[in-house]
């Protein structure tokens, strides 16, 4: 179970929070200018790497706060956590 | 009698009587079930899953998966192993023949779990264990130590090793008492780590009172989890002894070199007198010098051509006959091992097949480390030619191996590798380490190296099945994984699947290495690259119950009920689980001749009640959700298909929300409190997810709108009150309320006292009906239903359930989303066009309705369906079908049935449908397949009752 630095509560165990899929996936500013290939890829495509990947996490059964992490896929190690809005931050 | 009189860790002062197979027994604290039997001269426990061969005791610890046994009382539970039951007074067991049998009656006992942090976590206190504890404990650190044992010293336990000149168990001694002196550091004895599960938390199950039989006192729990996270682990988990696979190696009266020290040094117990001892390496001799010692007649068996001198001399000295260059082929016994074949290579061919007698065969194929948790921590591991077993390779920063579980094997290695793992741990924390000096190992002999050696082939001539058993608990064997590879596995797990190898007690503790070798010989691949099988989590069995916890029923998934539940059962209401709610279903009355209504009726009479005189429901469960702000209303609007920011205080609008998909999510009310304050109604089941859903749009792409959101669901009772005769109901409630049509109109909603309690009033209606939902403060919500109920009664009032409610919205083609809907629905499917509105320039699911997919004029659309024959009632799901005459599968569906009920107000049977291109279908005839039949129904408007909404204003 990973223990994940809440950023407004502190590390606190992977049950209390929910995953939140890939972050900085911004909404577009006029959907209806989009293809329906463009707005499918904004839908339905999210990256999948090996290594670091920011990505939203709610803290559901704590702050019910929404931030923003930076895991590494291969071992779960997280490298940052940060909240929302912030600039993802330059990790190692 | 096998019991010597030897120093042990027994107390033979107490007698232990117990049961085995019906006959009765004598034991002492201290002994396993195993090592109680041997003393008995039992070594048969259990015949074999597939071939019912007898088997014995294999092991003396956790990696034994062969004395399989049933306890019977003081409660009954199956499959445990012999070698892991600590023998109680009053114990009740029997052999299995690979299967026990679940008690019938419910686990009397109490399971639990429990929380530690610490600097430093030790698993297991054998020599390693035990100096990186003290090390720990020195550096004044936070030190958690667990032993799955009832007492620390691990293998000094079994063996008669000395430190600093005395019994090492001395020295074990004076190392558990320091650490229980030391108030930092938690020893858990009888508790097994039995999972890693990152970022240094390991789960570990205390066995508490399972020693202790009928005599474990009340209140204290049978067994708990301990939920772990530790900063820096030390994994010092030994290792085990792994066989050589030969024909025959299953008997009872076979077991491992190390085990019978173990029951010799542990339990006094000689596990035989005639003992023939197969090794590969020299840790066995151990064995052989110690069981001549204590009288028995010894012959070693050695697979490698050179013998240690020291071990030889050893040998000489006790009259022990040592054969090199020899191994065995195969046993034989009536029940019990009484021979072991053995042959001899002599200039590099085999000899002749030679018997020798025994009532002991001991085996030694050299050591596993106990990597499970290590490899679990995403250690890799690497193979260790030398020890023919992987060993660990990773330099983890939080997790590190120490002692045999890292491939060392001398009592002095392990010692100071506990005491390095330790001090790198503590080091890794900037605690400054302890000073221990490491007590004093007598010198060792020079070691021969071992032979790697998985399996001797079988040189039987006939045909026998083959009897060379991998996981004998499987009943697996070497032809099983030549099969395997033979039929084009390459892939150690598809093997482990295919054969069930290591899936069972074993979890590869004695077969893994074993089978990876046996595969790699026969694929011609080096075992290096091979690998092993991951090992999973969990170490040991685990019961569910002590998973579980007291996490178990209501504390598991709470029953939520409503300020009238009380009510409701008073008056015989029949329930139906709506999420975690209780909702009253239907209230059956008795009739005429006494007995009580079924459904069918029930139902009848309270839709017939609703629509033509008067009936009230408990809605309370309607998820409730307030949102506060400046920007409410222009929050509403981007989560709503409509548009709710220009609704005025003292209104209601119905609303839709889709998903970014276009799909719809949930429905409901939303009522303008104020200016700056919306209260919105979710599905009962939805509640939760619709707050979450909102809070994460509020929080994430909208931070900068002014807007705050409350669950208020429980804060409200919600009765709809509801039929013609609704309004003079109220107005008797109510008398200061203007009810008339032109006063209090449909869709508003208007504060007022009913029945001197402040009541929040809504002109909303599920039902198509006149009706007027009462909301008031659940500290009040059964004196309110309590008083409408006694004014509503000379108006023939009559409660109904979520059974009538249902029925009375589907004659309106009310959908009910997740019942109607399924995630693949958008509001223009289902003919909800003027919900979504034209105006905005985006709302959330807006672009997914322009998507081509989702503009298709064969999607399925609902509509209503009646049955050709009026009191035919379809079943819900049912596939619909364009035509009688089926044609050859695949048969194209057209849709299925989503509602169907008996309707008091059409006087027939009804159902709403999801059907293809449904809404160009109308006045159709399609077929709905059910029970074996088509039905054909006609398809109809999904509003079938009262389409001018003439009723819904009285
Ligand atoms: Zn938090």
């Amino acid at each position: 179970m990973l223990l994940i630095p809440c950023p407004w509560c502190g590390p606190r165990d992977e049950t209390e929070f929910h995953y939140g899929g890939q972050a900085h996936v911004a909404y577009p500013g006029n959907p209806a200018a989009l293809s329906d290939e463009e707005w499918a890829r904004y839908l339905f495509f999210r990256d999948n790497p090996k290594g670091a990947f920011a990505e939203r996490w709610n803290h559901s059964a704590g702050c019910r706060r929404w931030f923003n992490a930076v895991r590494d896929t291969a071992d779960n190690e997280i490298r940052a956590v940060y909240r929302t809005g912030e600039p993802r931050p330059v990790t190692a | 009698m096998s019991r010597l009189d030897a120093t042990s860790r027994i107390d033979r002062g107490t007698d232990l009587r117990f049961t085995f197979d019906g006959k009765d027994y004598l034991g002492h604290p201290g002994d396993t079930l195993a090592s109680a039997l041997l003393a008995n001269g039992v070594h048969q426990v259990a015949t074999s899953i597939r071939f019912g061969r007898p088997r014995g005791i294999m092991a003396a610890g956790v990696e034994d998966a062969n004395a399989l046994v049933q306890v019977e009382a003081p409660f009954s539970e199956p499959m445990l192993t012999a070698t892991t039951i600590e023998l109680y007074d009053g114990l009740v067991a029997r052999g299995l023949s690979g299967q026990g049998r679940l008690a019938a009656e419910p686990d009397p006992a109490r399971y639990d779990a429990i929380h530690a942090h610490c600097d430093v976590l030790v698993v297991g206190a054998g020599p390693s264990g035990l100096v990186a504890a003290l090390t720990a404990a020195r550096s004044g650190a936070r030190v958690v130590l667990v032993d799955d044992q009832p007492e620390a010293g691990g293998s000094l336990l079994g063996s008669a090793e000395q430190l600093d000149g005395v019994p090492a168990t001395t020295w074990v001694s004076a190392t558990v008492a320091e650490l229980a002196a030391s108030p930092e550091v938690r020893v858990l004895q009888r508790t097994t780590a039995f999972g890693y599960y990152d970022d240094g938390f390991v789960l570990a199950l205390e066995k508490r009172t399972d020693h202790l039989g009928a005599a474990a006192p009340a209140g204290v729990s049978r067994q708990r989890v301990w939920r772990i996270r530790a900063k820096q682990v030390v994994i010092a988990t030994g290792a085990h002894e792994r066989p050589v696979i030969f024909a025959d190696n299953d008997r009872p009266g076979i077991m491992l070199a190390s085990a019978a020290r173990t029951y010799l040094h542990r339990y006094a117990v000689l596990a035989g007198r005639e003992v023939v001892v197969f090794t590969t390496n020299d840790s066995a001799y151990a064995a052989a010098t110690d069981l001549a010692d204590a009288g028995a007649e010894v012959t070693v068996v050695d697979a490698r051509p050179e013998i240690s001198p020291y071990w030889a001399a050893e040998c000489a000295r006790r009259g022990i006959a040592v054969r090199p260059a020899t191994v065995v082929i195969g046993t034989s016994g009536n029940g019990r091992v009484t021979s072991a074949h053995v042959v001899t290579a002599v200039d590099g061919s085999s000899g002749p097949r030679q018997g020798i007698g025994c009532d002991l065969l001991l085996v030694s194929g050299g050591w596993n480390p106990a990597v499970h948790l290590y490899s679990q921590a995403r250690g890799t591991l690497r193979y260790d030619a030398k020890l023919g077993a992987f060993v660990p390779a990773s330099e983890l920063l939080d997790v590190r191996a120490a002692g045999s579980a890292r491939g060392a094997f001398t009592l002095a290695a392990c010692l100071a590798e506990g005491r390095l793992a330790a001090q790198d741990a503590l080091t890794a924390l900037g605690i400054a380490p302890g000073d221990v000096p490491l007590p004093g190992t007598p010198e060792q002999p020079e070691e021969v190296p071992g032979h790697v050696l998985w399996s001797v082939p079988d040189h039987r001539e006939d045909n026998a099945p083959c009897s060379s058993f991998v996981d004998l608990q499987r009943d697996a064997t070497v032809a099983d994984v030549l099969r395997a590879t033979g039929s084009g596995m390459t892939s150690v797990e598809h093997v482990k699947r295919y054969t069930t190898i290591g899936t069972a007690h074993d979890q590869g503790k004695t077969s893994g290495v074993i089978t990876s070798g046996i595969v790699a010989d026969a694929l011609g691949v080096d075992i290096a690259s091979l690998g092993t099988t991951t090992f999973r989590p969990p170490y040991t069995s685990v019961s569910f119950a002590a998973l579980a916890g007291r996490d178990r029923g209501q504390i598991f998934d709470p029953v939520r009920v409503t300020a009238i539940h009380p009510w409701h059962v008073k008056h015989g209401a029949l329930f139906e689980n709506v999420g975690q709610w209780k909702r009253p279903w239907y209230y059956p009355q008795r009739d005429a001749s006494g007995s009580f209504e079924d459904l069918e009726t029930a139902v009848l009479r309270e839709c017939r009640a609703a629509r033509e005189g008067v009936a009230l429901m408990d809605a309370s469960t309607l998820g409730k959700i307030n949102v506060q702000g400046a920007d409410a209303g222009e929050f509403l609007d981007r989560l709503y298909t409509n548009i709710m920011s220009t609704l005025k205080p003292g209104f209601i609008r119905y609303g839709v929300m889709c998903g970014m998909d276009g799909m719809i999510l949930d429905d409901g009310t939303v009522t303008r409190v104020s200016e700056t304050e919306f209260l919105l109604t979710t599905t009962t089941g939805n509640a939760a997810k619709i707050l979450e859903w909102m809070e994460e749009f509020a929080q994430t792409e909208w931070p900068e709108l002014r807007v705050s959101l409350t669950s208020v669901t429980e804060h409200w009772v919600t009765v709809p009150l509801v039929g013609p005769r609704s309004r003079e109901v109220l107005a008797s409630l109510a008398p200061d309320l203007d009810v008339s049509n032109e006063g209090f109109g449909f869709m508003t909603w208007r504060d007022a006292e009913v029945a001197g309690i402040p009541a929040r009033i809504c002109r909303i209606s599920f039902s198509g009906e006149l009706a007027y939902e009462i909301n008031v403060s659940a500290w009040d919500g059964l004196a309110l239903w309590e008083t409408v109920i006694e004014h509503g009664t000379p108006y023939g009032i009559t409660p109904y359930g979520t059974e009538a409610m249902h029925v009375l919205r589907a004659e309106k083609g009310y959908p009910i989303i997740g019942q109607d809907t399924d995630g693949t629905v958008t509001p223009q499917d289902l003919g909800m066009s003027w919900v979504v509105s034209k105006k905005k320039v985006d709302f959330i699911g807006k672009r997914s309705h322009a998507r081509a997919e989702n503009n298709r004029p064969d999607r399925k659309q609902l509509v209503g369906l009646l049955p050709v024959d009026p009191t035919k009632l379809l079943a819900e799901g049912a596939q619909l079908l364009a035509s009688a005459d089926v044609p050859e599968p695949p048969v194209p569906m057209l849709g299925h049935v989503t509602s169907s009920y008996r309707s008091a107000a059409l006087n027939r049977t009804f159902a709403l449908a999801l059907v293809r291109a449904g809404r160009d279908r109308l006045g159709e005839t399609l077929y709905a397949w059910q029970d074996g039949e088509l039905l054909a129904v006609t398809v109809a408007d999904s509003v079938l009752y009262d389409k001018e909404g003439a009723r819904r204003d009285g």
